[in-house]
Formats: C-alpha cells, structure tokens, sequence
C-alpha cells in the first residue's frame, strides 16, 4: 500500500439539523492522501448525510470542510449569498461522489458521461478529455461499453462507469455512498474489485459500505457513527475485531451474525445465500463476508 | 397482431419437444396438441374480433353517407366539384399547425424554467402567463390579438393575418405546454441534479445539459397529443379570416347552400389528419419505450 501523504480533506464539527432532528452531533474527520476510511454504522446513524455534508450535496447546519487553500463553513442562515456557491463547486470539482443508485446520465453514452463535466466544468480540450476518459474507462473494463448508453448495462457495469466518470475529473478524493447497496449480490464482486484496485493504487477515499470484506482489505481506518457521532475509530483489524465499546460490539455482533461465511483475505465475492435481495442491504443489518 | 401468438406456440412447442426428449414428460407439461390448439384459437379470436371491427365502422359510416345521398340532401356532383379547392387548404392547416406547436415548444421550455425558479419575479411572471392563458377562451385571445391588439400596438396591423393566428395558438399552446413540461422536468430523478452538482456544474448547466433532455423525452408523447389537438384548434383561426379548411369549407358552403356537404368534407379531413398524427404517434411512443432504460 502507498504511505499516507498530508492531509488533504478537513471536515470540522459537522452538524446537521433536518428541522429539528438532530443528525450529526459534531463528527470531525481529516483524511490524509492515498488514505482510504470506511464510515460505518446502522441506517440512521448519520454516515451518509456525513458523506454528503463533505461536498455540501447536504448542507451542515455547523461546521466547516477544507480542502488545500479552500475552506467552505456552514451557513444556515445564508448570510453569505451567492457569494460562496463558487467555492463549493470548487469543492465539489476536487471531490469525486459515487451514489448508491449510480445516477448516469442516462440520455448520455458512457463517453459522453466522463468527458461532460471535464470539458464543460474544468474546461479541459474535447480530445484530451476523450483520452482520459478511454484510461479510466480501461482501468475499470469498460472501454469497449464506451459508446453504449447506460440503460443497456447491467448495475455492476454502471457502477463502474460511474467510477471512471469521477475520476475524469482527476479528484483529490472519492466519496463512496453505499456503492454497492443497489446491486443484485452477484454483481457486487466487480464493484469492490475496482474499488480495491483503486485503494491499493493510491487513491484517497472515504466509504461508506456495508462490505467488511472491503473494510479489511482495503480500509486504512475505520470509523464507526452512531446516533450522529464517531463512536469508535481505528485500524480495521481493531475495529472489526477487537472493538472496545460496546455501541460497536453490539453492531458487529449483530451485523455478522446476520452475515454468513467467514472471512478470506480477498473476499470480494458476495453471494451468501442469507443475504437479502441487494437493495435491503443499504438499509438493514444484514450483511456478508465478515464473520470473526 | 396475430404473428406473435402464434410464433410463442412454436415456441412452446419446441421447449415441450425438447423435454419430451431428454426426460419424458415432466408432470404437468401439457402435450404439443393442446399448446397448438391455444395458439390456434388465440388467433382466430383475435381475426374475428378485427373483422367485427372493421365491419361495424363498414356498416354505420357507410350506412350513414347512403342515407344522406338517398335522402336527395347530399350533392355529390357539388362536391366533386368543389373538393380540389376545399382540400387544397389542407397544406395550409398543417403548416398552422407544425409552426404554432414548433413555437409554442420553446415558449413552454422557458415557462417551465419559470415555473420552477427561485426567483420571485420569475416565477410570478410565469405562473401569470400560465393562469392568464389558461383561464380565458382561446377565441376570445386570437380575436383580441387581431382586433383588440392593434390598439394598444399599432404596428400589429402590418403582421399578416396568418402569423397573428400562429402567433395566438402558439402563445396558448405555450401555456399548456409550460405545465407538461414543468411536470417533465419535476420527473426527472432527484439524482440526476445531485450527479451533476457533485461534478461541479452549475445549476444552469445541469438544468440545460442533464434535466432538459431528458425531461423533453418524457414529455414527448404529451407533445404529440397537443400537436393532434393544435390540428383540430387550427380551425379557430378561420373567424380572424386565415383561408385554411374550415375558412374555405364554410365560404363555399354558404355561398352556394351546401353546407353540409363541405363541412362534412371539412369534418372528414381532419378526422384523417389526426388519425394519421395519432398512428405516427404512437409508433414513436413504441420506439421510445423500447429504447428507454
């Protein structure tokens, strides 16, 4: 694995209000480059409006998020105007977001999905654009879907292409909001193979997953949410398998008995049978591939 | 269709020959006789239910011109005569009908952006436009425009007549047409706008290059609906004296005291205009529903 650089993503304090529910109680994170984090926790534990605090796709009622020279605060009350949507969208261009339901353009062939926003947001030459995207295309063996249009392509291939898009734009860092939750159990494989493969390679990353097989192979540190705060953080093999609170005990135990097989070293291959139909997995408990 | 029934027997047929091959057959797999029987009968309900069909529109269209005709009140030599010059209108209707939808389209794009904006005054401006419209008779705009308009604008008097009745069913289908698409663009997933923020467009961008087009493809069949009954309202432009089908049925008609000959003429050929609208149309919804996701 790539030694860790400096810090390149600084979330500070995050809160969130959705009226008066109180998410995020004040969840801080610095990532630092080539470092990879999964973020779990039950549903409702507040790690994918964490995630998408990052980017400001969710407004933080509190806190702020900074990235090199850029430092983007809360404003609830739109104090600042429109004077800050610049600065968010320059957050935005260095952070690379993957949704759980893929979210391609859909009247758009896969090229034309990678080289939108580099030509158009960045302002990068077509043909250099064209050149990147067959790269990441390739890193993630899509090049030859190039020129198919998304609604001809299976879940796991769409997810893919979903990655090779954010990276046209050559992000500091990746965002990953249950990547794998909407897919059948067969198709997850192929997801967390390029997702690894990219995590070995150097790319910063920060995961929100339920993929403990992901978790071990892949993950620097591993945070575990509950009720809107970082309950427990550390090295995955701590985290997993030797956690210290009980919050954490209580969800792995659950979690895992749910689970069904035990662990290997690159287990990326999902199918249990326990497993419910992919979509149930984002919002349950159950889950595959770990075991201790 | 009878074709595809009867290519799902064969079908069958072959994955019950298939397993009587390998294994026998399974319990309940019914014998080839009785899959080509279904099949069969399929097809012959279906035969016997188009010809019924043809033969009663047959039997009350038909019926209905030979009463006229016998009862001495239809003319046929009249209309013969007169048909050329009637029908000769019928480029006319079309065209008042393909540009006043053509620009009535863009006229909506825009109201639908308004419909939807943050922005006050843009959003009131395009929510009067909607209301004002929608809530007043068509005939009453298109005569207003002609007759009211030149009041308050003089120059209005130089515009040709036909372009100030393209001009009226184009800004009172553009009403219409702002809500459609409106709709379309509130259809389009919430992801698509979260995709594209996330990518760092702007909320203009991601309007025109990811919400637009696909928001056009889901309001396409709405479209062709209005086209079909633009063709039909097309006629109002005949009281402000645009010389197109109805205008030239009617003159001829009064004139000559054969009324009921031209508009029933008149009444016939937009009955096949919009039929033939309304097939195209649905091959195109077809094709669309294929090819989408």
């Amino acid at each position: 694995m790539v030694a860790l650089g400096d810090v390149v993503m600084k979330a500070t304090d995050i809160e969130k209000y959705f009226g008066t529910n109180h998410v995020l109680h004040g969840v801080s994170l610095a990532v630092r480059k080539h470092e990879t984090v999964m973020l779990i926790g039950r549903s409702g534990s507040g790690k994918t409006t964490f995630l998408r605090c990052l980017n400001f796709l969710e407004e933080p009622t509190v806190g702020s998020v900074e990235m090199g020279d850029l430092k983007v605060e809360a404003d609830p009350l739109r104090v600042a105007g429109r004077g800050r949507k610049p600065d968010i969208r320059q957050l935005r261009q260095q952070t690379g977001m993957l949704f759980q339901d893929f979210n391609l353009f859909p009247h758009m062939t896969v090229l034309q999905n990678c080289i939108e926003a580099p030509v158009h947001v960045k302002g990068v030459n077509k043909d250099e654009a064209v050149v990147t995207a067959e790269k990441y295309l390739d890193k993630v063996q899509l090049l030859e879907k190039r020129d198919e249009y998304p609604a001809r392509m299976s879940g796991g291939q769409k997810q893919r292409a979903a990655i090779a898009r954010a990276l046209c734009m050559e992000p500091e860092v990746l965002l990953f909001d249950e990547p794998t939750s909407a897919l059948d159990p067969e198709l997850i494989g192929e997801v967390i193979v390029v997702m690894e493969q990219l995590a070995h390679e150097g790319s910063t990353m920060i995961v929100v997953s339920h993929e403990m097989a992901f978790a071990r192979e892949a993950a620097d540190r591993v945070l575990y949410l509950e009720g809107g705060l970082v309950v427990e953080e550390g090295p995955p093999e701590q985290v997993l398998d030797d956690p210290k609170q009980e919050p954490t005990k209580q969800f792995l135990r659950r979690f895992l008995s749910e689970g069904a097989k035990a662990p290997t070293a690159d287990d990326a291959e999902p199918p249990s049978p326990l497993d419910p139909a992919g979509n149930a997995y984002g919002s349950s408990l159950h889950g595959h591939g770990g075991g201790g | 269709m009878a074709l595809p029934s009867a290519h799902d027997g064969t079908a069958m047929t072959g994955l019950a020959d298939s397993r009587n091959g390998d294994q026998g057959t399974p319990p309940g797999a019914p014998p080839d006789a009785i899959v080509d029987a279904i099949a069969g009968a399929d097809v012959r309900r279906r035969v016997r239910f188009r010809a019924l069909f043809v033969a009663t529109w047959v039997v009350i269209i038909g019926g209905l011109a030979l009463s006229f005709i016998a009862a001495g009140s239809f003319d046929v030599e009249f209309l013969a005569e007169w048909a050329p010059f009637i029908l000769g209108a019928v480029p006319l209707t079309v065209f008042i009908a393909i540009s006043s939808i053509a620009l009535a389209i863009p006229l909506a794009v825009l109201g639908a952006v308004g419909r939807i904006s943050v922005a006050a005054p843009v959003y009131a401006l395009a929510t009067l436009y909607v209301s004002l419209v929608r809530g007043t008779p068509l005939l009453v705009q298109i005569i207003f425009i002609v007759l009211a308009l030149p009041r308050l604008v003089p120059a209005v008097n130089e515009i040709p007549l036909l372009a100030l009745g393209v001009f009226a069913l184009a800004f009172n289908y553009g009403a219409y047409l702002t809500e459609i698409f409106r709709a379309g663009i509130e259809a389009v997933p919430h992801g698509q706008r979260e995709a594209g923020a996330a990518l760092g467009m702007s909320d203009r961008r991601i309007m025109w290059r990811i919400v637009l087009p696909q928001a056009i493809r889901i309001v396409t069949p709405a479209i062709g609906n209005e086209f079909i009954a633009m063709i039909k309202d097309s006629a109002l432009v005949s009281v402000i004296g645009v010389q197109e089908l109805l205008w030239r049925a009617q003159r001829v008609g009064s004139a000559n005291f054969r009324s009921l000959e031209t508009l029933l003429l008149a009444a016939a050929m937009y009955w096949i205009l919009t039929s033939i609208f309304s097939l195209f149309q649905e091959r195109l919804e077809q094709r669309m529903a294929r090819s989408d996701r």
